[in-house]
């Protein structure tokens, strides 16, 4: 195969050089001697194949919108994510005009003033007006598209722990190559962790001494969260950089070692609904890895469940027996003398 | 200018009888015209090296699982494995591709070929002004340029961590094995890299600023030498920081530190670094990386206005303008770098600081764009294969910059952030304008570079198959990325939602292919001419400009005699009431006649 291989690649560059040979010969035969000049035909040609293309570039945008419209995202699933797309497509509609005059002027302009020996360009160096014109224009834009930007994203960044919003609270780890979640408990608190605490089942490295981390319970492969509740993801990394991103919810935020970084947004449809809306009974919600990090980074992920909240809390209730750390009796969590220790974990 | 004893000076160190051997010659040259030349043959060897990788991981994202033999052969049966290659080398090759293709074809080479040969020329100077500096430039790229290949071959693979490799996985072998030998090559190799970059970038200033002939006013400089002295202005800013950046990080693979390093537990173990931030590394990074992107494309830009004014056959509309666009596009690239780390945690406030910088750029860039189309219009527009590439640029500069207005409003990146949404939008706005530019600038200036003139038919087929592949491969990647498919990813077969892009990845590899294979006619036709295209004459498009003015030779100091003067702006075309439709920089002005554009009244 390398021999073939090999073998195309000559063939290749022989049949150009014979190519350029038959060209050379013929237009010595035609007794021109500098095939390099662009003759009359060269201007036709390439200016007709200008149109062309012009006509042909639009068309197959234009297809690719038709096509490809049903494989794109679903319907945003979140709060945020209605938003998100609504500026997302005001925006698209603004670049998508710029982007289909200023190609159209350009391959048009090619076309039409195509070289023509009879005529002359114009000799039209500059016009202030006309420069004024398009800095003011894209500059009226840019301020509505900033503003617009700016209002959203400072909404979408706003801490809702801090503004005592209500919330569900959960932690994600990510970690070469799979991610882990932790429910703060009924008291909706995270307990303390620290990287040098991991080991055995505290695969992360929560602090047992902190009397908040007696209810935390975690999960991995699938997680469940509550439409219409704000849903708080604390994130962090175990090892590197990773990213989590739940493009269904158009939420997004990386996962950082030693950083404390956060994402929220509030879940609309539940899975059961996005499998009627897109038609596929198998339809799940994922959450991905979005920042390179190894060999697997394509396929770290986890499945995230949107369910109705009275199925929520009965699954939520079920899970939070599974405490990270065992503590026996109720009275355990009331004398938090009694220390908790992290052997206990080692059972399980 | 002062240049008088300059000349003279020169004229002794040049017409001096000093032996010049072939070594000197051809190998330690410091005449600008072979440096120029050395640059370009590297970065054609280094840019097919790059499409070659890019071929090869197209195979993999557009029939993953399927055996190529082709890959079997490229990689070898440790990486590819019954032709399938594996992950990790397909994250190597990622990695190595955006290197190659951002510092390497288009820094050292663009800036290095065009630079290099167009400063002296178009300013009329003798040569650099520190010939010295300027091949110490080229050996240092090309060292620089044989570790980077040489990595490609280290046992553990060649750094893997992406071209912005972000520690802690660029710091750390336990997570990924090209983060072991490989990476400490990559670095080496870029710090050379730097090194290489200082030295032509210092001597680019200094060229401009202080070898201007009797005449070239600043104002009088065309816009390529405008470009080309920014972007180096740029990169002198800027590299200084990357090298910072790198040093750090080889402090903390080797020597234990922890700038970019914190509570880490990986490989079954609690590494001891306390303290440091990963994040920080991102800020140095993206400080040189942001106007690397505008150091990769404000040398095509320049190219462009000329190129596009000569054939034309009219001034570029708004010279002014275009100066005025490119140093402010120069100085905010200083205080964007943010909007590539929207998604780190950063204060909201700051983000909008970014998001505020980031769109005000849109304004000279829509200004650029604007005028190069007020350029054509009304213009006798005559077709080499250079304009062709030109307005090609113009439009992937269009496509790929109005996505970048999606991307740099923060919200709006939160869903597209490393999705393969950026990677289209890098590529057309970045990649292939400054690619076509550089093609447009090796047709355009070849019978300065070697004399000879490219075949013409060639030059057309090369061009149109690469134009419509190149939007055939990239402009279908704003949908996958739309489809919320991130970048780097090895396949997409791991998640059903991806299931029904497999044709979209199909076609993309299509053309990929089929535009690697037009780069054959390319590299036939330019190794083909050098040794047996047409002669050139001295001015075969009918430029106004100072390099058309020194005959069909590589005369060592440009010109035999004295430099010549320049008496006015390089954009005479069409001039009214001129017999010819150009003028050379070298015709004084007539009595009573007004020089530049400026206050031209049709
Ligand atoms: C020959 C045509 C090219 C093809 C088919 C191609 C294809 C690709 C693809 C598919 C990726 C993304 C891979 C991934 O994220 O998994 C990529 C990455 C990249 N390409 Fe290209 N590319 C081409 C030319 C260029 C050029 C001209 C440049 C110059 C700017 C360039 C710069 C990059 C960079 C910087 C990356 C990012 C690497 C990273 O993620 O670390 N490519 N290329
Ligand atoms: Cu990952
Ligand atoms: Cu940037």
């Amino acid at each position: 195969m390398s021999f073939l291989t090999l073998l195309a690649i000559a063939l290749g560059v022989i049949t150009l050089g014979y190519i350029v040979r038959i060209f050379e010969l013929s237009s010595e035969l035609k007794g021109e001697q500098q095939n390099w000049v662009i003759r009359d035909k060269d201007n036709k040609t390439q200016g007709t194949l200008f149109l062309l293309f012009l006509i042909g570039f639009f068309l197959f945008v234009a297809w690719q919108l038709v096509a490809y419209k049903d494989r794109l995202l679903p319907v945003a699933a979140s709060e945020e994510g209605v938003e998100i797309d609504w500026l997302m497509n005001f925006n698209f509609i603004i670049i998508f005009i710029v982007f289909v005059i200023v190609n159209f002027l350009l391959f048009y302009f090619a076309f039409k003033y195509r070289f023509d020996s009879n005529r002359k360009a114009l000799y039209y160096p500059v016009n202030h007006r006309l420069e004024i014109l398009w800095t003011v224009i894209p500059g009226i834009a840019m301020a509505i598209i900033i503003v617009l930007g700016l209002k959203l994203w400072s909404s979408l960044q706003r801490d809702p722990v801090e503004n005592g919003e209500e919330h569900i609270k959960i932690e994600l780890v990510a970690e070469q190559f799979r991610w882990s979640a932790r429910y703060a408990g009924d008291d909706n608190e995270l307990g303390n962790f620290n990287y040098r605490l991991i080991a055995g089942a505290n695969n992360l490295g929560v602090d047992s001494t902190d009397a908040n981390s007696w209810d935390d319970f975690t999960l991995a492969n699938e997680i469940y969260i509550p439409k219409g509740k704000r849903v708080y993801f604390s994130l962090r990394s175990k090892d590197i950089i990773h990213s989590a991103y739940f493009p269904h919810f158009r939420m997004q935020m990386n996962c950082v070692p030693g950083l404390h970084t956060m994402l929220h947004f509030m879940p609309t449809i539940t899975t059961d609904s996005m499998r009627m809306i897109t038609k596929n009974e198998n339809f799940e919600y994922i959450l991905l890895c979005n920042k390179i990090c190894g060999a697997s980074h394509f396929n770290m992920k986890m499945v995230v469940k949107v369910v109705e909240m009275d199925e929520f809390t009965k699954w939520y209730d079920e899970k939070k027996k599974n405490t990270i750390f065992k503590m026996d009796a109720p009275a355990a969590m009331e004398t938090p003398k009694m220390e908790p220790v992290a052997d206990t974990t080692k059972k399980d | 200018m002062s240049d008088h004893s300059h000349d003279h000076q020169h004229d002794h160190d040049h017409h001096g009888h000093h032996e010049e051997t072939w070594v000197t010659k051809y190998v330690f040259s410091m005449d600008h015209k072979v440096i120029s030349r050395q640059f370009l043959i590297t970065a054609v060897i280094m840019g097919v090296v790059g499409m070659l990788m890019s071929t090869l991981f197209r195979l993999q994202l557009g029939w993953p699982g399927e055996k190529f033999a082709f890959v079997n052969w490229m990689l070898g049966d440790h990486w590819g494995k019954d032709g399938i290659m594996s992950p990790d080398m397909y994250l190597g090759l990622v990695t190595i591709h955006g290197t190659i293709m951002v510092f390497f074809v288009l820094t050292g080479g663009l800036s290095g070929t065009f630079s290099n040969l167009l400063i002296p020329y178009q300013v009329g100077a003798r040569d650099m002004a520190s010939g010295f500096l300027n091949m110490l430039s080229y050996w240092f790229f090309f060292i620089s340029s044989v570790i980077m290949l040489v990595s490609l071959f280290v046992a553990s693979g060649p750094a893997s961590a992406g071209w912005t490799i972000y520690p802690p996985l660029s710091a750390l072998p336990q997570a990924i094995p090209g983060s072991g030998l490989g990476m400490t090559l990559w670095l080496v190799s870029m710090s050379l890299f730097i090194v290489s970059a200082l030295l032509g970038g210092l001597n680019y200033i200094i060229t401009v600023l202080n070898l201007r002939t009797k005449g070239m006013t600043m104002s009088r400089l065309p816009l390529t030498i405008w470009a080309f002295l920014i972007t180096a202005i740029l990169g002198v800013l800027s590299f200084p920081v990357l090298l910072g950046g790198c040093l750090l990080l080889i402090f903390d693979r080797g020597f234990g530190t922890s700038f970019y390093l914190s509570d880490i537990y990986i490989g079954g173990q609690a590494l001891d670094y306390q303290g440091g931030s990963p994040i920080l590394f991102q800020h140095l990074f993206w400080f040189l990386g942001h106007p690397e992107v505008y150091i990769v494309l404000l040398p095509a830009l320049g190219m462009a206005s000329e190129i596009i004014s000569v054939n034309s056959r009219k001034p570029i509309f708004g010279y002014k303008a275009m100066v005025g666009s490119m140093l402010a596009i120069g100085f905010l690239s200083f205080i964007v770098w943010g909007h590539h780390m929207f998604l780190t945690g950063m204060n909201p406030f700051l983000g909008s600081v970014f998001v505020f910088t980031t769109l005000l750029i849109a304004i000279p860039s829509a200004v650029k764009a604007f005028n190069y189309i007020t350029t054509l219009w009304k213009g006798n527009l005559v077709f080499t294969p250079a304009m062709l590439f030109c307005i090609g640029l113009v439009s992937t500069f269009i496509t790929g910059g109005v996505t970048g207005i999606i991307l740099a409003d923060s919200a709006l990146d939160i869903p597209v952030h490393d999705t393969y949404f950026v990677v289209a939008h890098f590529h057309i706005v970045m990649g292939l304008s400054a690619i076509l530019g550089m093609f447009a600038g090796v047709y355009h200036w070849f019978p300065k570079l070697f004399l000879r003139m490219m075949n013409k038919p060639l030059g057309y087929l090369h061009f149109w198959i690469t134009f419509v592949s190149a939007y055939g491969v990239f402009f279908p990647m704003h949908f996958i990325g739309l489809a919320g498919v991130p970048r780097r990813y090895y396949t997409n077969t791991e998640f059903p939602m991806f299931d029904n892009l497999v044709d979209i990845n199909e076609l993309v590899s299509v053309f990929a292919i089929i535009g690697a294979i037009a780069q054959g006619i390319f590299l036939f036709n330019f190794f083909y001419s050098i040794f047996r295209g047409e002669r050139a004459t001295e001015n075969p498009w009918n430029s106004t400009t100072l390099e058309w003015t020194n005959g069909v030779e590589h005369i060592h100091g440009n010109w035999h005699g004295a430099l010549p003067e320049v008496h006015r702006w390089p954009y005479d075309y069409s001039k009214p009431g001129k017999e010819k439709d150009f003028v050379m920089q070298t015709v004084p002005l007539e009595p009573g006649e007004i020089d530049g554009g400026e206050h031209h009244r049709p």
